[in-house]
């Protein structure tokens, strides 16, 4: 038998988190040690999948297989292709960063790591998941500790609403699609929640234009659609730092991930019905996340509203059903998640400084935390989609798909959803370049002089870490697109050739 | 070394300054400025070397030298990227290398090297003067050191590396990256004194506009590359197959074929880029910078990249028109935008008084004149246009920059910091105590008014005058009037720089720059003489010298341009303008006195002259138009109202019913009923207590008593029962 090393990817953090409930709470070094071996170790592990998947020979790799529920056709069963190698990684990745950024937490930091490691666990099963009902299983575990790690850590003002308003949203979007879910299950008639079997199924047209909906939208809204994107900003505002990097980096992929997963390639012909006025909602999501974000005076809102407009650019991918958009959204997802994730980062500790996030308050932080400045502005040019960073590598694609996909009905071509959507690209520019000017290059105010610290070293690991996965995919967009692409190629496939 | 491999290594200097730059040296001044002047110098040569092997060979236009390395594997095939050097990017890099370089060694003096350390000077700030004291115990004020200076070393690096990747790159996609990094380096370099916020303002504003060009241009090649799945050059545009099909095939857009669809989508890129109307209006305000990068921007690097790569996707542009002779849809948008931009533009440079300024937007006139050569047709005489341009462009920059330079000398030795240093009508007489600079900048004005026969200005703006007139009058007739005010306004900037007498005390003490900033000046001034005469039409000389540049560039294209016939109209045109404007000009600024006003004012009258000085309110208008519309959109309508109240709204309400539910349950069913029903088993259990209480002796003798009475009924019940079911 071979080395099981998805099963270890997914519950490596949960028995982390686990012992790290065992140390006592005063001994807060060891906890931060222990979490960041962890962190080390799931990093290790999920870099290990990225690069042993074999592009060439395709398909799910690594797979297990258990019997857990036979009766009911429910097994634990996971593996690996194209579509989701990048994310297992992005969540190593933004595991181990937000264990970095996260060293300075002093309120209770056992339980805040063993909570955020639970839901790390939940977000790897997730994405390798191919049974169904593991799918949900992991799902819910991923959502619950984030109730508890922002309204326990989160941001005084607003946590308990927005811990609220996010728990609600997710909730009931995962029961709408369970209904979705659910449909197939007795539908299909073969007893089984294998999505690998589920995907042969052949559901009736009818029958999948009318489930499509509720799976779609259902993990769509953890993508952050329009209109139920709200809960989102609200909730990475809350949420203190490393999970804001977990929430807008990994978290809102599951939602589109999972609408792939379940929506797109088991419903297909669903897919094909409805997305050609889905990919309106992806439109107002890019163009309306993009404004938001140019008015926003607190710089953490401003991240939180680019993740609504960026993540409107995967959603919009993946609803052009071509080849070049899908291989976009699925760049795009991980580009971005890097990306906010080390936003997210930069927000944390310029606001750990100041003291407040309010950007016409902020400035000179080009002086006080050059490291930090830089990140910053490597993160900026990635959500601008300038060439030689990833967000190019992702955007460029996702306008090919808009040139090239043929809808269904409803429109002729999508010609003018790209123009639409390349003027939010000018948008993001001016939020983004503005963020820079003030808050970096700004006059600092004099209530900053001789208050306002560099980062630590760990921090500037982390933001180095993340900046040069974004430099090295834009520069050298082999790293991912072969393995994206051998993903979407499965997914068209099922499209049925295309 | 191959010429292929020299090719790949022209950009990497200025890189790797930028990295040595930025990671190692920049705390010492003297190290950075040579590693950079030293890339530059490196890229100079090896443009040099490539572009004499280039000159060398015979046929470079069909077999230019390209090598091309796998860079991304689509599906089956791989998206190659390489280095290409036909005939057209072999004049390009010319000029690039020639002007970088002498930008570079210009920066040293421009930043006061080798002066002190300002007394107050901060980063971010232009450096204010110093003060030191000599052997005699006086206090002078002396310019004082560019605070940052190893940084702006850094940045221009950087730029000049974007440039170099445009030029040598042979497919769109790494010309957009050169693009896209001078995109930034300008914002970088706009800004560069970040502490001034006007220079914040202009770097936004020049990121965002040119950025507006920028993302249509990725449409277009977006959908070029998914229609023909190669960006590279030859594949497309040297293609005839390729091109038809592009040509036949039906857009998106009714109305448009593939190919004009493309090619308008390329063009607004250039737009943006090349500062063309109504995309203008971030160029003067670009003169934020200091005055090398000016000349970087305006006239080595970035404008120039805008208009070269609509001369690269020109085959695109004109496909069909080979056949019909019918002007192509974007050729025609072309046309108009450029000959428009170049009479525009013109106008406003008649009313500027910051002599930066006149330059930026002679500089949006002169693009727009090599636009509308391209629009309608006049592919060789754009790219001539182009090369002369940047030479006698960067020459105007540099020099006045030493002019304000100069002026700062007096500034500081007056001290009266109210004189602004870039404004003409404080200048005056500076021929003499300038010379140098007089005499190079009086070439560069020559040559931007198109002096006959002996500026370049004048070979290439008659090239393209001779095209407009046989191939579509009316733009002659525009370009011809836009010639006419060049002349002019380019007349009265020198007349009121350098002609009469100073007009203020600061002029009166002014000084000759070092040689630094003047050597650079005297080289250029040479190329805005000399650059003119490769391009000689043939029938100047009749036959005797070939047209070489025509033969040269015109060998890129698939079919090689017919040279025109002569023409009398064009020459004449072009003398009488050129010589008209200049004497106009002179014979109105010859003298103006201290605290005279402009004779443009009374002349054009004070409406019109107050139109044209705040150039057509475009900043205002669109301002009105876009900014504030948008600003309202994004806070008022789709923040607060879309939001948070409808969307937030929506959400809130339910949560409001919810609760409100939640009351009606609790006191109208909770409360009375099901409560009322707790309570009454509670209440009722509570009786029965009582009720049973009087037995609840605590006596065991009693318990044992009903215990034994209790089993006895019970016994005798369970007889009874089973008695009677029998």
């Amino acid at each position: 038998m071979q080395f099981p090393l998805l099963s270890f990817i997914v519950f490596t953090p949960m028995l982390a988190g686990l012992l790290i409930l065992l140390i006592p709470g005063e001994r807060k070094t060891e906890i931060r040690v222990a979490a960041l071996a962890a962190g080390a170790f799931a990093l290790a592990l999920s870099l290990w999948a990225y690069f042993a998947y074999d592009v060439a020979a395709g398909g799910y790799q690594f797979v297990e297989r258990y019997n857990w529920l036979p009766a009911l056709g429910i097994s634990y069963y996971v593996g690996i292709d194209g579509m989701n190698a990048p994310l297992v990684l992005l969540t190593g990745v933004v595991m181990f960063t937000g264990v970095l950024i996260s060293w300075g937490i002093d309120d209770r930091p056992r339980e805040f790591f063993a909570f955020l490691f639970i839901l790390a666990t939940g977000v790897f099963g997730v994405f390798v998941a191919l049974d169904l009902f593991m799918l949900f299983f992991f799902y819910e575990i991923a959502v619950f500790p984030m109730y508890l790690l922002i309204s326990i850590w989160g941001w005084k003002v607003t946590r308990e609403y927005a811990a609220m308003k996010l728990t609600l949203y997710l909730f009931i979007g995962s029961v709408i699609a369970l209904v979705g879910a659910l449909a197939m299950y007795f539908t299909s008639g073969l007893g089984t929640f294998d999505m690998l079997a589920l995907e042969q199924a052949g559901f009736s047209t009818a029958f999948q234009r009318v489930v499509f909906p509720f799976v779609f939208f259902g993990f769509a809204v953890l993508g952050g659609i329009f209109p139920f994107h709200n809960w989102s900003p609200d909730g990475h505002v809350a949420a203190p730092t490393a999970v804001s990097m977990f929430h807008a980096g990994v978290l809102m992929k599951l939602g589109a991930f999972a609408a792939l997963r379940v929506g797109i390639m088991l419903l297909p012909e669903g897919a094909r019905f409805h997305m050609p006025w889905i990919i309106l909602l992806t439109l107002v999501n890019v163009v309306y996340g993009a404004f938001i974000a140019s008015v926003q005076t607190d710089f953490k809102y401003v991240i939180g509203f680019s993740s609504v407009s960026h993540m409107g650019l995967v959603a919009m991918g993946f609803a052009t059903l071509s080849r070049e958009g899908m291989l976009g959204a699925g760049i795009q997802m991980f580009s971005h998640g890097v990306m906010t994730a080390l936003f997210f980062a930069v927000v944390g500790m310029v606001y750990d400084q100041a003291h407040t996030r309010e950007i016409p308050q902020l400035g000179g932080f080009r002086k006080f935390m050059p490291v930090v400045a830089v990140a910053f502005i490597v993160g900026g040019l990635v959500s601008m989609g300038m060439p030689g960073f990833s967000g190019f590598v992702a955007e460029f694609p996702i306008f090919m798909g808009l040139w090239n996909a043929k809808p269904s009905w409803l429109w002729a071509n999508y010609t003018w959803v790209a123009i639409i959507a390349a003027i939010s690209i000018v948008i993001t520019a001016s939020y983004i370049i503005r963020i820079i000017g003030k808050v970096f290059f700004g006059q600092p105010p004099a209530e900053f002089d001789g208050h306002i610290h560099d980062v630590n070293v760990l921090d500037k690991v982390a933001l180095v870490f993340l900046s040069t996965i974004m430099i090295a995919i834009g520069v050298f967009p082999r790293l991912i697109v072969p393995l994206v692409q051998s993903g979407v190629d499965n997914v068209l496939r099922l499209l049925g050739g295309a | 070394m191959t010429t292929e491999t020299l090719i790949w290594l022209i950009p990497l200097p200025p890189v790797l300054a930028f990295f040595l730059i930025v990671l190692f040296t920049n705390r010492n001044r003297a190290l950075s400025h040579s590693l950079a002047v030293g890339a530059a110098f490196l890229s100079w040569l090896g443009s040099m070397v490539v572009f004499f092997r280039a000159l060398s060979t015979e046929h470079l236009g069909e077999h230019p030298f390209v090598s091309s390395i796998p860079w991304l594997a689509t599906g089956d095939t791989y998206f190659r990227i390489g280095v290409q050097i036909d005939p057209l990017s072999a004049a390009t890099l010319f000029f690039v290398a020639w002007t970088v370089l002498m930008i570079f060694i210009y920066s040293v003096g421009y930043h006061n090297y080798g002066q002190p350390k300002g007394d107050h000077d901060r980063p971010g700030l232009p450096p204010h003067g110093a003060t030191v004291r000599d052997a005699h115990g006086h206090e002078h004020h002396v310019p004082s050191i560019e605070p940052m200076y190893s940084r702006f070393f850094a940045f221009i690096g950087l730029f000049a590396f974007g440039m170099y990747t445009l030029v040598v790159s042979d497919n769109l996609l790494t010309l957009f990256v050169g693009w896209e990094i001078m995109g930034l380096c300008s914002y970088l370099l706009i800004g560069f004194w970040y502490g001034k916020p006007s220079a914040r303002a202009a770097m936004i504003k020049a990121f965002i506009t040119t950025r507006i060009g920028d993302v249509f241009m990725l449409l277009g090649i977006a959908y070029l590359y998914s229609l023909t799945g190669t960006l590279n050059y030859r594949e497309i545009f040297y293609n005839e197959e390729v091109l038809r099909h592009l040509a036949e095939m039906p857009s998106y857009i009714a109305g448009f074929s593939a190919a004009a669809l493309i090619g308008v989508l390329l063009f607004i890129g250039a737009i943006g880029k090349s500062a063309q109307f109504p995309l203008h209006v971030w160029l003067p305000d670009a003169m934020e910078g200091p005055t090398p990068v000016s000349a970087m921007i305006h006239a080595a690097t970035m404008v120039s990249a805008g208009v070269y790569m609509v001369i690269r996707v020109f085959p695109l542009l004109a496909a069909g028109y080979e056949e019909t002779h019918h002007l192509t849809q974007p050729m025609l948008f072309m046309a108009f935008i450029g000959a428009f931009t170049a009479l525009f533009a013109a106008t406003i440079a008649l009313a500027q008084n910051d002599i930066k300024r006149v330059l930026a937007y002679s500089t949006i006139s002169q693009l727009g004149y090599m636009i509308a050569a391209l629009g309608i047709g006049g592919y060789v005489a754009a790219a001539f246009h182009l090369i002369t341009h940047a030479f006698f462009k960067a020459l105007l920059f540099l020099g006045s920059g030493s002019v304000i330079h100069g002026m700062e000398h007096g500034v500081l030795h007056t001290g009266n910091h109210h004189v602004d240093p870039q404004n003409m009508f404080n200048m005056g007489g500076l021929r003499k105590k300038m010379p140098i600079t007089y005499w190079t900048f009086l070439i560069g004005g020559l040559a931007l008014s198109g002096f006959p026969f002996v500026t370049a200005g004048f070979w290439s703006k008659d090239e393209i005058l001779a095209d407009a007139w046989a191939h579509a009058p009316l733009v002659f007739v525009v370009l011809a009037l836009a010639a006419l005010l060049t002349a002019f306004y380019t007349m009265r900037q020198i007349s009121l720089t350098f002609g009469g007498e100073p007009r203020t005390k600061e002029a009166e003490h002014a000084v000759e720059s070092k040689w630094t900033m003047t050597l650079p000046l005297v080289i250029l001034a040479v190329f805005a003489v000399a650059a003119g005469w490769v391009g000689i039409p043939e029938w100047m000389t009749g036959g005797a010298i070939p047209n070489w540049f025509h033969e040269f560039v015109g060998g890129t294209l698939l079919n090689h341009p017919e040279a025109l016939p002569f023409n009398v109209v064009p020459l004449l045109t072009s003398l009488v303008v050129a010589l008209g404007g200049l004497g106009l000009g002179l014979f109105v600024y010859r003298d103006i006195r201290a605290g005279a006003s402009d004779p443009m004012e009374s002349f054009l009258g004070a409406g019109l002259y107050r139109l044209l000085k705040n150039k057509y309110y475009f900043d205002e208008a669109y301002d009105r138009l876009f900014v504030q519309p948008a600003y309202w959109l994004a806070g008022t309508f789709t923040s607060l109202w879309m939001d948070r109240k409808v969307i937030d709204g929506v959400l809130h309400w339910f949560a409001y019913i919810s609760g409100v539910i939640g009351e009606f349950l609790r006191n109208a069913i909770d409360k009375p009923i099901v409560n009322g029903f707790g309570d009454w088993v509670g209440e009722s259990a509570k009786k029965l207590g009582v009720f049973f209480r009087p037995i609840q002796t605590g006596r065991v003798q009693q318990y044992m008593i009903l215990a034994l009475f209790s089993i006895a009924v019970f016994t005798a019940l369970f007889y009874y029962l089973l008695l009677t079911a029998r």
